[in-house]
């Protein structure tokens, strides 16, 4: 049968105004339900006809998962927040700026208005055969068409690949990371919670999904605990363009230092493997070491260990180190203005 | 962006700015565009796309999609008229050409290509319908990489060949006016063992060439020469992008075909219909108010129209085809990316003696194109070569097709002379901008080969102005000993110079004064987005001397009566169309002279038109212009356009009688004498920004000088250089296509992933721009186009600027994203794959 990449198929649209509601859609329909937040990530594979889903929960008219409250000295964010109002928020500009850093380097303005907290970090990859629909592993085939002697692999992994190369392109993830956010699920068993870190998957453990989350559950906010409130932080995102471009490598950290030495560090990257990495070893490699240049020169060299590059990548890995370096030692700027 | 002042003397409207009647429109919303249209009964209509790169359809079973409820009629290649032979309204015989291009196909030589369209009630039942169709599939052989199909053994992309050749033309026979040009045809041509092992080495080989002219001895020029640099470079394959798809609808009514479509040139697009059906083109009524861009991609729309207007009439229903972005990327054109090679001598003070330019290009299944010529041309005028050879392979991939694109070829070559010229100045220790003014073109300066030993030659070239206006405002000398490096930065500026056709000749203009006195303009140039289908027609106010205010612009609907319109490609239509307003303009006076003297007495040539009026010299009896219109229907004959002018053309005249009896009806022909081809020009300046431990980089500011004789628009004018000079740095940043070469198949279909630059990319608010206001001496308000000769040098300019900032080991390719600065930083080698297509 001839394949299409145009025009929305039908689908059944359920709007729920709470969150138990759609929990109750998403338990009668099973796995024929196609949870919408933005609609960034999911217009594309819908209108590309790809997935294919009976029933669609738009959550927009869930109010309860929008907004962003104090919580024991941090933040719950709603997981329908937008990324513009978890940019322009001043709790987050004032005390985890490293968020708001990371989630304006998303997409372009237009995108971050429609698109969410909560899709930003559960989108799926941008693999472009497997946005394709070309049946790779990652959607139930026997092949990653992206590690073929001819593939074009320019923006694939350099880390923790299994069978599939894809990168998570998330730039909000990185920062969620490092300032040790928790998410909230909630399923037909109630609410759980799991570290950031812990909520986004490689193919080692699923190749099919990029998160934690099934398909019964929903992800209802995000927490973020005081911990690293006014920390140092840093984030930067490489990219071919200034706007809507995803993340060849992106790097957030956060850094407790005192008397110029590494006190407390969290550190991720992602655009370098199927989920974002935090940078365990780099972490524990730095504390008590001054924050400089040295340090991040070390720093970098230990981040990118165990990469391996596909035919177009290499690349990434000076790219990461490098990024890893200027994230503890930061950047020399140049000296004239213009 | 700074809007500078362009000083044109003596002009009251030309060289001034002013707000075009669609301008309101445009920003507001109101605009109507191909895809707001509807029509009672109207269906619409989706597209089979191949899913191979190269086959063949051995059998379509679509029972089950018209089964469908809602579904109403497929169409199939099968249904398409065949090619036919056509004549141009020059009386020239064009042949028809099996080979051609059209809306459907049963052999798709590229993968997209389409195979079908389905007609249904909504396009989510057609595209359902799609869904239902089984097409049982013969797999070809196929090539997206012009190396590999050229490789000894390699695969052909259409089954007889894989280069086109084009014969040279046959001598008229006598007594016979001249044929047209001969069709193309297809060879298989392979590199030698000896050139498949020198590509092996990463250097593209200057093999025998399908195509070549010279002139001069270039192995004398060889000889003089103290330093000769051998440099290949790959310029990308770039979509054109046009914000608005080539989305069209049709309907029949009482046998003509209204087809609302995106196209560049409102009457030319009636022939190019007409042609395409095998009806004769006053069955044809196009309208196209507003086009969301062309750059080269919609000259007469696109031959994807006739689908929608096949099936209309087939089903007897207006039929809507909306083209996803995707679909655009397929069927909606791209500039054919080049493997080029420079051999280059030049004596110690850089003149360039002799140059050896060899091309390979990457033209897609249909063709060839004219750009592989194009750049030879352009490079001989750009950078006046002494002695020139230039030679060139058209390769046939299956990639989709590719079409004009602002400044077709004259981009790529710049962009692959212009390293070269860099490496020469940096060798010979000149300067850079002295070795562009030393070899720049001046006055008739000649442009591509020698037939018996004589060349081409342009109407005017004004090139060192333009350098050193640019230096001047670019502050290079001074800038040209800034510190280079400084923290994690590097910095580094660059010069390029570039050229383009800017103008045809001999096209028509029309226009009515009515009894109210006003001047009611007929416009047939497309609204495309440059204002030229208005700027152009301010001529005939400013010869008639009547306020702006009083004319009125009817454009982009051929049942409108619209006259005989140059196309708006190669940015010809400021320079024929201004040619044609004047003549136009010239014709009214004349006319209402001599309605004057046949009224207050003496001859015409005691009268002059100013003021809305016409009026005995130096003062005295006269008529109004509202007047003058009422005598004029009076008259009748050739006042009113009763009588039509015999050196218009057919669709001018077609006009001239829809609009007889309005009024005065003036109505010419551009028979001004013109000696040379009409070029522009522009020197770019850019300034780069890179980040050593990232690859980034930055434009950060650019200054672009252009040699285009009168500036009629400047506002206008300054939205073509940024916007034309942005889509040449596209080509430098990040814009190209990717192909996985083992399965035939684009990667980078949709903006996101095939990165056009956008406003975030550009140092809008560090763009300057200037003209060296000097006026084209052929032409008779002196005006040239502007929107191609931008792209060359904005792109150059930027690359020239990396390796100021870099050095010369970084790259041998285009476009130069971070990866390739990065690796070729980390590695001391160029980053990047010297030969290898769509990567």
């Amino acid at each position: 049968m001839a394949v299409i990449r145009d025009v929305m198929p039908a689908f059944e649209l359920f709007q729920p105004a709470t969150t138990d509601d759609a929990l109750a859609l998403l338990a009668k329909y099973g796995s024929d339900a196609w949870v919408l937040a933005g609609g960034l990530d999911s217009f594309d594979w819908l209108k590309d006809r790809i997935k294919r889903p009976k029933v669609v929960v738009d959550m927009s008219q869930a109010s309860g998962l929008r907004g962003i409250k104090e919580m024991n000295g941090g933040l719950e964010i709603g997981a329908m927040t937008t990324l513009t109002e978890v940019v322009r928020h001043p709790l987050v500009k004032e005390h985890f700026s490293l968020l708001a850093e990371g989630a304006e380097l998303a997409a372009s303005p237009q995108i971050r208005n429609q698109g969410t907290i909560g899709g930003n970090v559960s989108q799926d990859t941008r693999c472009w055969y497997y946005r394709s629909g070309w049946k790779c592993y990652r959607a139930g085939g026997n092949i990653c068409f992206a590690d073929t002697p001819t593939a074009i692999n320019r923006e694939h992994a350099i880390l923790d690949a299994d069978r599939c190369v894809a990168v998570n392109p998330s730039d909000s993830a990185p920062a969620l990371i490092a300032l040790d956010a928790q998410m909230v699920i909630r399923g037909p068993g109630g609410e759980r919670v799991v570290n950031a870190q812990d909520y986004f998957v490689g193919p080692d453990i699923n190749i099919m999904r990029m998160t934690v989350l099934k398909p019964n559950e929903l992800l209802t906010a995000i927490r973020i605990p005081g911990t690293w409130g006014g920390a140092k932080f840093y984030f930067e995102k490489i990219r071919d363009r200034q706007v809507w471009d995803f993340p060849l490598v992106n790097i957030a950290a956060a850094m407790k230092v005192s008397g110029g030495k590494i006190e407390q560090i969290r550190m991720a990257v992602n655009g370098v493997a199927a989920r974002p990495l935090r940078l365990t070893a780099v972490e524990s490699a730095v504390i008590g070491k001054p924050a400089d240049a040295a340090t991040g020169e070390m720093a970098g060299k230990i981040a990118i260990q165990g990469a391996v590059a596909l035919r177009f990548n290499a690349y990434k890995i000076p790219l990461m180190r490098n990024l890893v370096k200027r994230a503890i030692g930061g950047v020399q700027e140049a000296a004239w203005k213009s | 962006m700074p809007t500078n002042k362009v000083n044109i003397p003596n002009y009251r409207l030309l060289g001034k700015n002013y707000t075009t009647p669609d301008m309101v429109a445009k920003v507001t919303g109101k605009s109507k565009y191909a895809e707001d249209f509807r029509a009672e009964g109207m269906l619409f209509c989706k597209l089979l796309l191949s899913p191979l790169p190269h086959g063949r359809v051995k059998r379509i079973d679509a029972s089950a999609a018209l089964a469908m409820p809602g579904v109403k009629a497929i169409l199939t290649a099968d249904e398409l008229p065949p090619p036919a032979p056509f004549i141009t309204d020059d009386g020239v015989m064009i042949p028809a050409d099996p080979r051609a291009e059209r809306g459907l196909t049963n052999e798709p030589l590229y993968q997209g290509e389409p195979v079908l369209a389905v007609a249904a009630v909504d396009e989510l039942t057609a595209a359902e319908a799609i869904e239902k169709i089984q097409i049982d599939w013969e797999r070809l052989p196929f090539a997206v990489d012009p190396m590999v199909t050229l490789k000894p053994g390699g695969p052909n992309a259409r089954t007889d060949g894989n280069v086109w050749v084009v014969p040279p033309p046959a001598p008229p026979k006598p007594g016979e006016k001249p044929a047209g040009p001969p069709l193309p045809q297809v060879q298989d041509f392979k590199w030698t063992d000896a050139e498949y092992a020198e590509f092996k080495q990463g250097k593209l080989p200057m093999s025998k060439p399908s195509m070549e002219w010279s002139y001069g001895d270039i192995e004398a020029g060889f000889k003089k020469a103290d330093l000769v640099v051998d440099e290949a470079f790959v310029t990308p394959n770039t979509s054109h992008q046009c914000m608005e798809t080539r989305t069209a609808m049709a309907y029949w009514q009482n046998g003509k075909v209204f087809v609302h479509c995106s196209t560049q040139s409102t009457a030319q697009t009636v022939p190019a219909i007409a042609r395409w059906l095998s009806i004769d083109q006053t069955n044809v009524v196009v309208i196209s108010e507003y086009t969301g861009g062309g750059f080269g991609s919609k000259v007469t729309s696109g031959i994807s129209l006739t689908i929608p207007v096949l099936l209309s009439k087939k089903v007897n229903a207006p039929v809507m085809m909306r083209v996803s972005r995707e679909e655009e990327h397929y069927i909606g054109r791209a500039r054919p990316g080049f493997h080029g090679r420079m051999k280059a001598g030049f004596t110690k003070d850089g003149r360039l003696v002799a140059l050896d330019m060899f091309v390979v290009t990457d033209g897609g299944p249909y063709g060839p194109q004219g750009d592989a010529n194009s750049s030879g041309r352009i490079v001989s005028l750009c950078y006046t070569p002494e002695n020139m050879r230039w030679r060139g392979v058209n390769v046939i991939t299956n990639t989709p097709p590719r079409g004009a694109q602002s400044q077709p070829g004259g981009a790529q070559g710049v962009m692959i002379m212009e390293p070269v010229m860099n490496k020469a100045a940096n060798k010979l220790g000149l300067d850079q901008v002295a070795i562009r003014r030393i070899n720049a073109p001046a006055g008739k300066a000649g442009i591509g080969g020698a037939i018996k030993g004589k060349r081409d030659h342009v109407t005017s070239a004004f090139v060192q102005e333009a350098l050193d206006k640019g230096a001047e405002l670019f502050r290079w000398n001074e800038r040209k000993s800034q510190v280079k490096k400084s923290g994690t930065k590097a910095r580094g500026i660059g010069v390029a110079v570039s050229a383009y056709s800017a103008g045809s000749i001999g096209f028509d203009g029309l226009f009515v004064i009515k009894p109210d006195g006003k001047i009611y303009i007929q416009s047939g140039v497309g609204n495309l987005g440059t204002e030229s289908m208005i700027d152009s027609h301010r001529v005939v106010a400013e010869v008639l001397g009547v306020p702006w205010e009083q004319c009125v612009v009817t454009w982009g609907n051929t049942a409108k009566h619209l006259p005989w319109t140059c196309p708006s490609g190669g940015s010809q239509t400021i320079h024929a169309m201004t040619r044609a307003a004047h003549a136009t303009a010239m014709d009214a006076k004349q006319k209402l002279q001599e309605i004057a003297a046949m009224d207050l007495g003496g001859t015409p040539a005691d009268y002059e038109v100013g003021g809305g009026r016409v009026f005995r010299k130096g003062g005295g009896a006269g008529l109004t212009f509202a007047q003058a219109a009422q005598r004029a229907i009076k008259l009748g004959g050739k006042y009113d356009g009763h009588e039509v002018p015999e050196t218009v053309s057919r669709m001018t005249k077609a006009s001239v009688t829809g609009l007889a009896g309005q009024g005065l009806l003036a109505a010419a022909k551009d028979k001004y004498k013109r000696d040379g081809i009409t070029n522009s020009y522009v020197a770019g300046f850019a300034e780069v920004e890179v980040d050593l431990e990232t690859g980034e980089y930055r434009i950060v500011d650019y200054v672009g000088v252009a040699d285009v004789g009168t500036v009629i628009h400047p506002r206008a004018f300054g939205g073509q250089m940024f916007g034309r000079t942005s889509l040449g740095w596209g080509h430098a940043l990040a814009q190209k296509w990717v192909y996985d070469q083992h399965y035939g198949a684009p990667l980078a279909k949709r903006f996101y992933n095939s990165k056009p630059p956008t406003i975030l990319d550009v140092p809008v608010n560090n763009f300057k721009w200037a003209a060296v206001d000097i006026p084209d001496p052929e032409t008779p308000v002196g005006a040239r186009g502007i929107g191609e000769p931008p792209v060359g040098a904005g792109a150059s300019a930027v690359l020239n600027a990396l390796v100021d900032a870099l050095g010369e080991n970084i790259f041998r390719r285009a476009p130069v994203t971070l990866d390739i600065i990065l690796t070729a930083l980390e590695t001391g080698k160029p980053g990047d794959d010297p030969l290898t297509a769509h990567i």
